[in-house]
Parts: structure tokens; C-alpha cells; sequence
């Protein structure tokens, strides 16, 4: 299998970049963590790579909103360089804050007529940070992180990560483009009907989205967190897992490329 | 010049949160509740911009089109006076000149990044209240909307034209005539100008500079008084001390080193190869073995007095600041958790009942909380474990406990700076922040701390301070500094003077990078702005260290060079501004001589009479305390599982939800060892003997440590104490007993201390409406906090119930022990022996447990503290949601009583070292084997039902759904 190399790319306030190699490292890549200036100096950088994460954090604070000004900084200075890696057959993940900065870069989601991006993410519901496991489900056959993944279980920590979208033909495009990849349930596995199965408020419960074509893939909870058994909240109860099921999703990631 | 506006509203439909919050606030103080409320954000941009770029910006950085609306306009615009709610008041609240703006700094990095040209941004907040009186408007703005020692109140118009800049600053050397002044000149002296120093010190001071023949310069009496303040020498508790008590007189020429460093010396001669403790007491933060690799490190800090004052600020640079502590160890630590534990008044305490210049104890723990959850999580650096605990004694002097753990490779595990290096700072700029910090630490707080010592208050820039630490990280591995160490109390004028203490220092003051113009040389030297470290870098290094920071963005900049002067040479441009000699900053100072005195209060009795028929009702109350209470609504606004190293969660249990006794977290991601966090402390048992209180909190934080897993004979700890006015022989001497049994619990449990802090004079004067002087003390609180360690993270237990048909042991012995307890002060009863610890029973009983814990017997492990078995008990099962069968008669007692007094302390008392085991029926043997050198008795078994059924022979004495039990548990603090 080739062994796929992934930049893990990190700013001024990402803090979840070592967990996120680590996983990419134990599903079989090779992994760089490598700063946002350093491909802001030289884009070509991302040329050497088969996958961009953007991991969690607060990149830039999250002040002004979060993930906004790294958005930003991609959207003025990159957006070339990204639609070239995503013509390239080449995968983009973004995990918390890297979710938040795909979507407001304009590299997960096309933008509308006016530039803007068609969704965001914004104030959890209840105006807090919060930190907790959540039940999740699988609803498209389009994206390849999520492959052969029905249901998951996983921690979500954040404060603006509630999705909403600029209308109902936006929903209906996502949905109709099988874009809408991952949900909030309940923990039989039925669709959430609010707090706290749904954390945030997000709407149609979304929690992870993917672009049109399945390689795209951002999503508030934190797979990297779950690779070990020990990190699942009730293991101690539940008995101990060989892996946890966050591995999936970065194994899937490898696997595109074998 | 133009000044724009940009306000942003919530977009029709989108819930305006902001207002929710705020009419919450309201109704919460008690205010008029029929107030409409509308709040928007916003930023005031300056420069030369024109109305579409500024329309741009607004729609395309500031704002969200989706949620959000905006207005534009320039200051002064009639469309920005235009309510959303009809007639209204406005009122603007903006951070004060030279307060950090951290949403500031980086929208104005965005707006540049966009390729427009604004020079200055400011954010601000802004409210329109309708349906209220003015004096109403002006309550809630004071008490909800603005605090007053870092934000302004603009009421109507904003009214500038355009954004401060500092002035520029003209150099004039500033002489101190000290030496013809008198010794009420002297005193006076020090008040006025904020030295917070002794009559003795400032006459020491004074005969010094005779002897030199010269008046000092002001740099060099604030060097001085930063140096010997009581925050950097700690020299009440190191001091000379006349101790006398029931057992007689004793006299310590240094305290501490005679009670809690002499214990861990002990320890660790008697440890001699086995020796696990590599640097304690010395560096920012104390150091201990955990495997080959690597070595641990933890520190623990209070920021109480910026805390009571500007609550959300205070706590936000007292997590900041204790998280330099290990950056600022060795070579430099990672973090990798924090801890961090308050204490607060009833946040239901009536508004009239607040003495003047006293913030509501619910807005102070709600912004302690937002403070220290900002901060932490910002970092990147899971808040794993934590305590809050409420008194109302800490009304107008609230405890914030601030801690952090870091990992550093063994061979970086020390320093040292070395003659021709560079003094090299780096992070935050210097500005007017925190003046006066170390010094007001030090001062009993008043009703006038607000107005008198604002400058000590400062905002914390969390991603300042992350990007310092990744660069520190990569220098570190790159081997491009000698020495390292953080700037805090006391800014450069600590660090540096503390660096080059052995050496001697050249430093340049005007090479500092400021804020803002207008900075004299004294205030560069003592601000304590956040978000600095200082190191030393040899010159062949420099410019790739320099690089280094710069491809970060981080600012680096020399500011002094080491020498082999013994002096302390302070320069500004070409003049001389100051020149001591180390030895007079450092050993110059008077000893403190105090005298300590302590008389234990006289046991009285508790009158058991009639007081066993409420059992069950106790038991609720007692979970409904709010000492007791869940703290979920804290807990998950803490990032408790980045850096992925979670093991055992702060919350644990079927429904992820009941109160696990210590995190657990393994900090190397592919090696199974761990380290447990826990801590302990029980304010209330102060009241009776400080001894015991000292004692029993070691205890308790060893056993939350051991109920999860950790190795007793690997558990270090830390001491805080927070103490009244030690200047009382009564209140000194009440500290200085509870030292004394630091040290005999340190030396016969093996447990060495490696690091404490103390924060002294916490008291809050106010006058009343008849002018009288009314002090509040705080109750005499010692934190605990314990960082234990586990072989095999896989081996860590949780305490819920895990399977109905397992048996329930009890480990250790109970004594009536219901002084201070948690079933006396719901039932508002005193009286009774406080809990005391017999470390001949704790030992054999931690090393039992844990043998027992480590070889897979124990399904389920709990430690009992406040509340006693029938809490223990209940938090079990509905942690589990299972219940239990549980008979009394097996309990043992120490003692002889029975009927009510028996029952009672069966159920209720505090006794130490307990501990209650969940075994499965096919591993009672091996576990009772394993127990068999200790107390362990067979109590039942965890139940087929949800009902906690409790009972003595054949009478039942508790009966309640495990539901009932939760929710009593749950209520008061889910907010």
C-alpha cells in the first residue's frame, strides 16, 4: 500500500494538531504538522502531500468568529492552491475548528451569487462551550472518510459548531447532492429531537458535511480523540476496546490511497 | 481620520442570546425583571477607510450573513441611535485605554490581511434597555453589563471622535529622597506609593542607601519592594516564627523549610536510590520521575485578589499565568492538564446583603468559570479535575486555585544562565497591565481596591501565549536557550532579577516592546502584562532563535545581557537608571520575626438526641448541598479531552455524569502509564483544628488519587494556603499548626510535598451605613492537590456501580467523627470531634486498596468524604443507575456507642481513610485475602432495583429511588 502523506496544518492557536497526526500515524501515514506561513511563503508546499487536515483549536483566537480569520487568510490567499489539491483526487478533512474553516473558506461549499458561503457554523444553542459524547450517524454514501461507518460514538467540544444554512434550497441541494454526511442521534440511533443529543442545535442535527465529491469532509466531533479504548467514557463499565472507533475514519483516509 | 462603527445585531429569526443572558442576570440580582433588553457587538475602526470598504469588512470578516445583520455608519451617525426595540436607553461599554483587546489585535490582523488599511481597532459592546427607570439602567450596567476596573460606561452617544494613543514619553530620572525622611514619612511612603512594605523594611531600605551615600532612584525602591513582597519571597511563612500551643513553644527560623520542604528532605534520604523527586521547591513548578523519557512537573497557583475584583480577568490570567509556571521549568515543560478549584459565597446571596465595592458571588463564579474556561481551553490543555467549594466567609475575598501539569524530557529538567548571554523576552508587548500586581497581592482588600489598585487587573491573551509556547517548544528541542523562566508577579523586575540572581544583569529597559507610547522606564520594568517569558540565549544563537519566533509570528527581542557583576544594573537610553547589587535585592531584607500562637477551640458534644429519624431527608440535603452538588454545568464548558490522553473523565458513570474521585491521563499517547490528578480540601474542619483540616485534606487527596488507581507510594502533592491576616499571633499561628501536620502526614505516609504557594491576608473590610470598619476573614483554607501515578492506565477503576449482584465492602474504620461535617451544617448544627487521621491505619489501607485495584478485584471504587457513607453510597448507584441493599450492623466503629449516635455516624460521619469496593462474588476471596492486614467489612450488595435501600439489622433507614438521590444531587447547580 502507499504510504499517503498528510499535512497537518496548524496556526496561531491550533491545539489539537499532535493528537491528529498521531492518528493519521497509527492508521499507516506519514505526517508533517506544518505552519500556516510556511504555506502562505510557499503554496506549493501542499503540492508534496495526498492530505490536508485541518485540525481543532482556535485558530486566531476564534476572535471575531471562529475559524473565521484563517478562513479568511485561505480564502484570500489560497483558494487556487486548494481547488487545485481538491481536482487532484486528493482528500481535505477539517475536524472542529478545521470544519469551521473549511466552511468559511469557501473550500468545503461552494460559494452563493455573492461570494458568501451557503452555511455556517455558529453559537451553540444554549451560548455555551461544551464538552461531551455524542451519538452519530452515517447519512451519505458519498464520503470517503465515513466508509463502511453506520454509527459512531464520539466527543464533541466546542462553543460555535450549531450548522445552519442560508435558506431551504440550501438544505435541498446539500441533501439532494447526498452532501449532509453526518447526524446527531439518539443513542438507539434515531434522529436527535434536541438537547442534548443534538448539542448544539444544529439544524436537520447535522454534524459532519462533505462537498459534491464525497473527499471534501468536515465535522464538529473529534474522531481523534477516540482511538484508543481508554478513551471511551465508560470503558471502565463497558469493557475495553481493542481501538476506538474514531480509527475508522482516519483509516479510511489511508486506505483511499492504497 | 474617520472613526466607523460597525454594529452587529443577530439576524432576524436567530435568538438573541446576549439579551437571554442578561434579562437572566436581572432576574437572578433580583432587579427589575420586566426589562426588554436588545444587545448587539460590535468594532470602531480607524484610519483611512473608505464607507464601502468598511461595508466589506463588515459583511465579509466581522459578521455572518446568515445569523447576523449589520449596521455601518460613522460615530456619531443618527442610524447607529436607532433602536430595535423602540424607545430605549443606550448603553456602550468599551475595554478601558490600555486594557487587552484581544478581538481587537486580531480583527485588525484580518482587516489587514484583507489589504485594507485600518490602524487601530477597538471592540465594544452595546445595549438598549427598555421598559426601565435610569437609576435601574445605571444598577444593571454597573452590576450586569460593565465592571468598572477594566470597562467603561458610555451612556447615549459614544460620543469619540477618535481611538487613544498613548503620548509620548520624555525621559526624566526620578530621585526618591529617603534618606532624611521620618518613620511616619517612611510608612507613609510606602502606602502612598503602593510598595505595600514594613516600617522595618522601608528603614532597612533607607539605611542602606545612607550607607551608599545617595538616594535611590524609583526603579530601584520598586525593585526592591517586587523583590521582598510577600508574593515573590514568601517571607511570612519563611520567616522567623514564635510558635506556642497546647503541646508548648517552638521556634522556626525559616517555617516552611522546617516543616513542609524539611518533610520531603526527609523523604527523600530515607528514599535514598529509590529517590523519585528530581527538583522540588527550587524551579517555577516542583519535578518528579515518570518513566525513562520523561519527568512530570506541577504547580499550583491562587490569583484570588484580581479575582474579586475583575472576576472573568482575574481567573483568566491566574490559569495563564500558572501554565507559564512549568513552561518556565527546567528547559521548559509541555503542558498537559489543569486543575483548578474556587472558592465563592452562596451565589444566592441577596444583593442588599452585599457590602459596598463587593461583586455578586454568582457573577463572580460565573465569570471565574468563563475566565478559566477561555483561557484553558484556548491552550489546548484539558481541565481534568477541580473542586468548588462555598462558604460565605469568602463573600468579598474569593479563592481561585489555579494549577498545571506539564512533561519535560528528563535531561532538560534544569537550567542555567551563563555570563554574555542575552536576556531575550518574548510574547505579549509591555503596557501600563498589572502594575503593582506582586505588591497588591500582598494588601488586605477594601471596599476602595477597585479605584486604588485597577491597574492590577488585567485580560489575558490566550493565543499570545499558545503561540509562545510553540515556538518555546521548538527552541527547547533545538537546544537554542540556556535558561528560561516566566514573566509574573512582578514582570521583568522578578524574572530577570531572579535569572541573573547568581550572576548579575545589564538590562535595557527602553529595548522593550510596548503596547503603546508613554511607558516610563519603571512601569516597563514592574508591569506584570501577560504572556511574556524571558531567556537566556548565547549570542551564537540569537538570530536563529530570533527567526525562529519571527516565522511565528511571535516578538523576540533582546532586553539586558547576563554579566559577572553581582549587580543589577538597569539602563534607559544612555542613563543609568538604577544600580543595585543583587545581594541587598535578594538577602537584604529583614528577617520577619512573628509570633504564632494557637489554642484549639473545646470539643463540645453533639446531642444525637431524635436526630437518626430524618436519615433519608439529611441524606438529600446533604446531596443537595451546594459543596456537594454535580459541578456538571462547570465541568463540560472545560475541554477535558484534547491532547487525547483522557483516561478517566471528571465525569463518569452510565449517563456520563457522576463524580469521579480523580482524572486520569496518560500524557505519552503510546505508552500505557499514567498520572492521576485529585485534590482535597475541607475549609470547614479549620474551625475546629487546623491540624486536622490539614491532615484529613492530604488524605482526602491521596485517597481520590488511590480510588482510582494510583500507586500511594508514587503520589506528590502540593500545598496552598490561603490564610486570614497573619499579622494576628492567632491567625499565624492557626497556619503554622496546620504545617506542622503537612509535615508528620508527609513523613509517615512517604508522600512528598513538591511545590506550594501561599496567599496571605485575605480578608475584605467594608464600613457600614453607621461608618463602623466590618472585616470578613476567610475560613483558613488549605488546598491539596495530588499528582499520582499508574503503572497501566487499563488497570484505573471508576466509582459507579458496574453489575447488580456484586458485593459492596467498606475499607477502613469509622469513628463519630461529625465535627465540620457536611450533616451538621445542613442540619445547621455544631459541635463534635473534627476527622482525624491515623496514619499507622492509612498506610496499610492505600497499599491494600491499590494492590487490590491493580490486580482487577475492584469493579468499582469510591472514596467517602463529605457526607459520609450514605453519600458515598448514593453517588455510587446513581452514578451507576443501580441500586443497592446495605446493612449497617457490619460497619465497623471506633468507639463505644450505639442507638442514635451510632446510626448517625454510620451513615454521616467524615471519618478518614474509607473507601467502598464494588467485588464481583467470584473475586470476594482474593479480595478479602488482599484486604486482610485492614479494616474491610461486607455491607450488601449493589441491587437488582433502582432504590438505595439502607439498613440497620432489620430496620430500614434509608429508602429512596436512585432518581430522587440524582436529581436532589443535579437541582441546585444546573444553571
Amino acid at each position: 500500500m502507499a504510504t499517503p502523506r498528510v499535512l497537518v496544518l496548524r496556526a496561531p492557536g491550533t491545539n489539537c494538531d499532535f493528537e491528529t497526526a498521531h492518528a493519521f500515524e497509527r492508521a499507516g501515514a506519514e505526517t508533517q504538522r506544518i505552519h500556516i506561513n510556511r504555506i502562505l511563503e510557499n503554496p506549493d508546499l501542499t503540492k508534496d502531500f495526498q492530505i490536508l487536515c485541518i485540525p481543532g483549536g482556535f485558530s486566531y483566537g476564534d476572535d471575531v468568529a471562529a475559524g473565521r480569520i484563517l478562513a479568511n487568510q485561505m480564502r484570500n490567499h489560497l483558494a487556487e492552491v486548494m481547488r487545485e489539491f481538491k481536482a487532484s483526487d486528493k482528500l481535505l478533512l477539517g475536524i472542529c475548528n478545521g470544519f469551521q474553516v473549511l466552511i468559511k473558506s469557501g473550500i468545503l461549499l461552494d460559494d452563493n451569487e455573492n461570494g458568501d458561503p451557503p452555511a455556517t457554523l455558529c453559537w451553540n444553542d444554549h451560548g455555551r462551550y461544551e464538552d461531551r459524547w455524542v451519538h452519530l450517524k452515517t447519512t451519505s454514501d458519498k464520503c470517503v472518510f465515513l466508509r463502511g461507518i453506520d454509527q459512531i460514538y464520539l466527543p464533541i467540544a466546542h462553543a460555535e459548531g450549531r450548522f445552519v444554512m442560508a435558506g431551504e434550497h440550501v438544505a435541498a441541494s446539500l441533501q439532494s447532492c447526498d452532501q449532509l454526511a453526518l447526524a446527531y442521534t439518539t443513542p438507539a440511533g434515531d434522529d436527535a429531537t434536541g438537547f442534548p443529543d443534538n448539542p448544539n442545535g444544529a439544524e436537520l442535527n447535522v454534524a459532519g458535511v462533505c462537498d459534491t465529491s464525497g473527499r471534501v469532509f468536515g465535522l464538529m466531533p473529534h474522531p481523534e480523540r477516540f482511538i484508543d479504548g481508554t478513551q471511551h467514557p465508560r470503558w471502565t463499565r463497558e469493557g475495553l476496546q481493542a481501538e476506538g472507533a474514531g480509527m475508522a475514519i482516519f483509516r479510511n483516509a489511508v486506505e483511499y490511497f492504497a | 481620520m474617520v472613526l466607523w462603527e460597525v454594529d452587529i445585531y443577530p439576524a432576524t429569526g436567530q435568538v438573541d442570546r446576549r439579551s437571554a443572558e442578561i434579562v437572566n442576570d436581572i432576574v437572578d440580582l433580583g432587579l427589575d425583571a420586566q426589562v426588554r433588553v436588545a444587545a448587539a457587538h460590535g468594532y470602531l475602526l480607524e484610519g483611512d477607510l473608505s464607507k464601502a470598504e468598511v461595508q466589506l469588512l463588515a459583511a465579509k470578516l466581522l459578521s455572518d450573513h446568515i445569523v447576523e445583520k449589520t449596521v455601518v455608519a460613522q460615530v456619531g451617525d443618527a442610524v447607529l441611535n436607532e433602536s430595535p426595540i423602540g424607545e430605549s436607553s443606550l448603553v456602550h461599554v468599551l475595554p478601558k485605554p490600555g486594557v487587552m483587546d484581544p478581538v481587537a489585535m486580531t480583527a485588525l490582523k484580518g482587516i489587514q490581511d484583507s489589504g485594507v488599511q485600518a490602524t487601530q481597532v477597538r471592540t465594544f459592546s452595546k445595549y438598549w434597555l427598555a421598559d426601565v427607570d435610569p437609576e435601574t439602567v445605571r444598577v444593571i450596567s454597573e452590576k450586569i453589563l460593565a465592571n468598572d476596573s477594566i470597562e467603561q460606561v458610555i451612556y447615549g452617544n459614544l460620543g469619540l471622535d477618535r481611538l487613544e494613543h498613548g503620548a509620548a514619553y520624555e525621559f526624566e530620572l526620578k530621585i526618591v529622597a529617603i534618606r532624611e525622611l521620618t518613620n511616619d514619612e517612611l510608612e507613609n511612603l510606602s502606602a502612598t506609593g503602593q510598595l505595600y512594605l514594613t516600617l522595618v523594611e522601608m528603614q532597612t531600605i533607607q539605611q542602606h542607601f545612607k550607607d551608599l551615600d545617595r538616594d535611590p532612584t524609583d526603579i530601584e525602591l520598586e525593585s526592591v519592594a517586587q523583590t521582598w513582597s510577600e508574593h515573590c519571597s514568601h517571607k511570612t511563612l519563611a520567616g522567623r516564627i514564635a510558635y506556642r500551643d497546647e503541646h508548648g513553644e517552638r521556634q522556626f527560623d525559616n517555617m516552611l523549610k522546617e516543616t513542609i520542604f524539611g518533610a520531603t528532605v526527609q523523604i527523600r534520604e530515607e528514599l535514598g536510590d529509590d529517590d523519585w523527586c528530581v527538583s522540588v521547591f527550587k524551579d517555577n513548578a516542583g519535578i518528579v520521575t515518570f518513566n525513562d523519557e520523561f519527568n512530570v512537573v506541577f504547580k499550583v497557583e491562587t490569583h484570588n485578589h484580581p479575582s474579586a475584583l475583575e472576576p472573568y480577568g482575574g481567573a483568566n490570567t491566574g490559569i495563564g499565568g500558572v501554565i507559564r509556571d512549568p513552561m518556565g521549568t527546567g528547559l521548559g515543560a509541555k503542558p498537559i492538564c489543569n486543575t483548578n478549584v474556587f472558592c465563592f459565597a452562596n451565589p444566592d446571596t441577596l444583593l442588599e446583603d452585599l457590602p459596598a465595592g463587593v461583586l455578586h458571588p454568582r457573577r463572580v463564579m460565573k465569570g471565574v468559570v468563563s475566565g478559566v474556561r477561555d483561557y484553558g481551553n484556548r491552550m489546548g490543555i484539558p481541565t481534568v479535575n477541580g473542586a468548588l467549594y462555598f462558604d460565605d466567609r469568602y463573600l468579598g475575598n474569593p479563592l481561585v486555585y489555579a494549577g498545571n501539569v506539564g512533561i519535560i524530557p528528563c535531561e532538560m529538567s534544569f537550567k542555567e544562565a551563563h555570563a554574555g548571554e542575552w536576556v531575550v523576552a518574548i510574547g505579549g508587548h509591555t503596557g501600563r497591565d498589572g502594575i503593582h500586581g506582586a505588591t497588591f497581592s500582598s494588601a488586605e482588600l477594601t471596599s476602595d481596591s477597585e479605584s486604588l489598585s485597577g491597574g492590577a487587573v488585567q485580560i489575558g491573551n490566550a493565543i499570545t501565549e499558545k503561540m509562545v509556547l510553540d515556538v518555546l517548544m521548538e527552541a527547547r528541542d533545538r537546544g537554542l536557550y540556556t535558561c528560561v523562566t516566566d514573566c509574573g508577579a512582578g514582570g521583568f523586575a522578578s524574572a530577570v532579577g531572579e535569572m541573573g540572581e547568581e550572576l548579575g544583569v545589564e538590562v535595557y529597559l527602553d529595548k522593550c516592546p510596548l503596547k503603546y507610547d508613554g511607558l516610563n522606564y519603571t512601569e516597563i520594568w514592574i508591569s506584570e502584562a501577560q504572556e511574556r517569558m524571558v531567556f537566556s540565549v548565547p549570542d551564537e544563537n540569537w538570530q536563529e532563535f530570533h527567526d525562529l519566533c519571527a516565522s511565528e509570528g511571535v516578538s523576540a527581542n533582546i532586553i539586558g545581557k547576563f554579566q559577572d557583576t553581582g549587580r543589577l544594573v538597569l539602563k534607559y537610553e544612555d542613563h543609568v537608571v538604577g544600580d543595585l547589587t543583587m545581594d541587598f535585592l535578594h538577602n537584604g531584607r529583614p528577617p520577619v520575626v512573628r509570633d504564632a500562637f494557637y489554642q484549639p477551640p473545646v470539643v463540645t458534644d453533639i446531642d444525637f438526641e431524635g436526630t437518626s429519624a430524618s436519615a433519608s431527608d439529611d441524606l438529600l440535603s446533604i446531596l443537595g448541598s451546594l459543596n456537594v452538588a454535580s459541578k456538571e454545568w462547570v465541568i463540560r464548558q472545560y475541554d477535558h479531552e484534547v491532547q487525547a490522553g483522557s483516561v478517566i473523565k471528571p465525569l463518569v458513570g452510565i449517563s456520563n455524569d457522576g463524580p469521579g474521585d480523580a482524572a486520569v491521563i496518560r500524557p505519552v499517547l503510546d505508552s500505557w502509564r499514567a498520572l492521576t490528578i485529585s485534590c482535597g480540601m475541607n475549609p470547614r474542619y479549620g474551625d475546629f483544628d487546623t491540624y486536622h483540616m490539614a491532615a484529613s485534606g492530604i488524605d482526602e487527596a491521596i485517597r481520590n488519587s488511590v480510588a482510582v488507581g494510583a500507586n500511594p507510594d508514587r503520589i506528590a502533592i502540593l500545598d496552598n494556603f490561603c490564610w486570614g491576616y497573619t499579622d494576628r499571633p492567632e491567625t499565624l499561628g492557626s497556619l503554622v499548626r496546620a504545617a506542622l501536620a503537612c509535615y508528620d502526614m508527609a513523613v509517615d505516609l512517604q508522600t512528598p510535598f513538591i511545590s506550594g504557594k501561599d496567599s496571605l491576608n485575605n480578608e475584605f473590610s467594608s464600613f457600614n451605613e453607621a461608618g463602623e470598619k466590618q472585616t470578613i476573614s476567610i475560613p483558613s483554607t488549605l488546598l491539596i492537590s495530588a499528582m499520582g501515578q499508574v503503572d497501566d492506565a487499563r488497570t484505573c477503576v471508576t466509582m459507579d456501580f458496574k453489575e447488580s449482584g456484586n458485593t459492596i465492602y467498606l475499607v477502613g474504620k469509622t469513628a463519630c467523627e461529625l465535627g465540620g461535617s457536611h450533616w451538621t451544617l445542613v442540619r445547621n448544627m455544631t459541635g463534635g470531634q473534627v476527622p482525624q487521621v491515623d496514619t499507622s491505619l492509612s498506610r496499610p489501607i492505600f497499599r491494600a486498596v491499590h494492590q487490590a485495584i491493580s490486580t482487577g478485584l475492584v469493579r468499582a471504587c469510591h472514596d467517602l468524604s463529605e457526607g459520609g457513607l450514605a453519600v458515598g453510597l448514593a453517588e455510587m448507584a446513581f452514578a451507576g443507575g443501580l441500586g443497592a441493599n446495605v446493612d449497617l450492623a457490619n460497619v465497623e466503629t471506633d468507639g463505644d456507642f450505639d442507638g442514635e449516635t451510632e446510626l448517625v455516624t454510620k451513615l454521616f460521619s467524615e471519618s478518614n481513610t474509607r473507601f467502598v469496593c464494588e467485588v464481583e462474588p467470584g473475586n470476594q476471596d482474593a479480595f478479602e485475602a488482599t484486604m486482610s492486614g485492614v479494616v474491610c467489612k461486607l455491607l450488601g450488595t449493589v441491587g437488582e432495583t433502582e432504590q438505595l435501600s439502607v439498613s440497620r439489622g432489620d430496620v430500614v433507614v434509608v429508602d429512596l429511588p436512585i432518581a430522587e438521590l440524582k436529581e436532589a444531587w443535579q437541582s441546585p447547580l444546573r444553571w
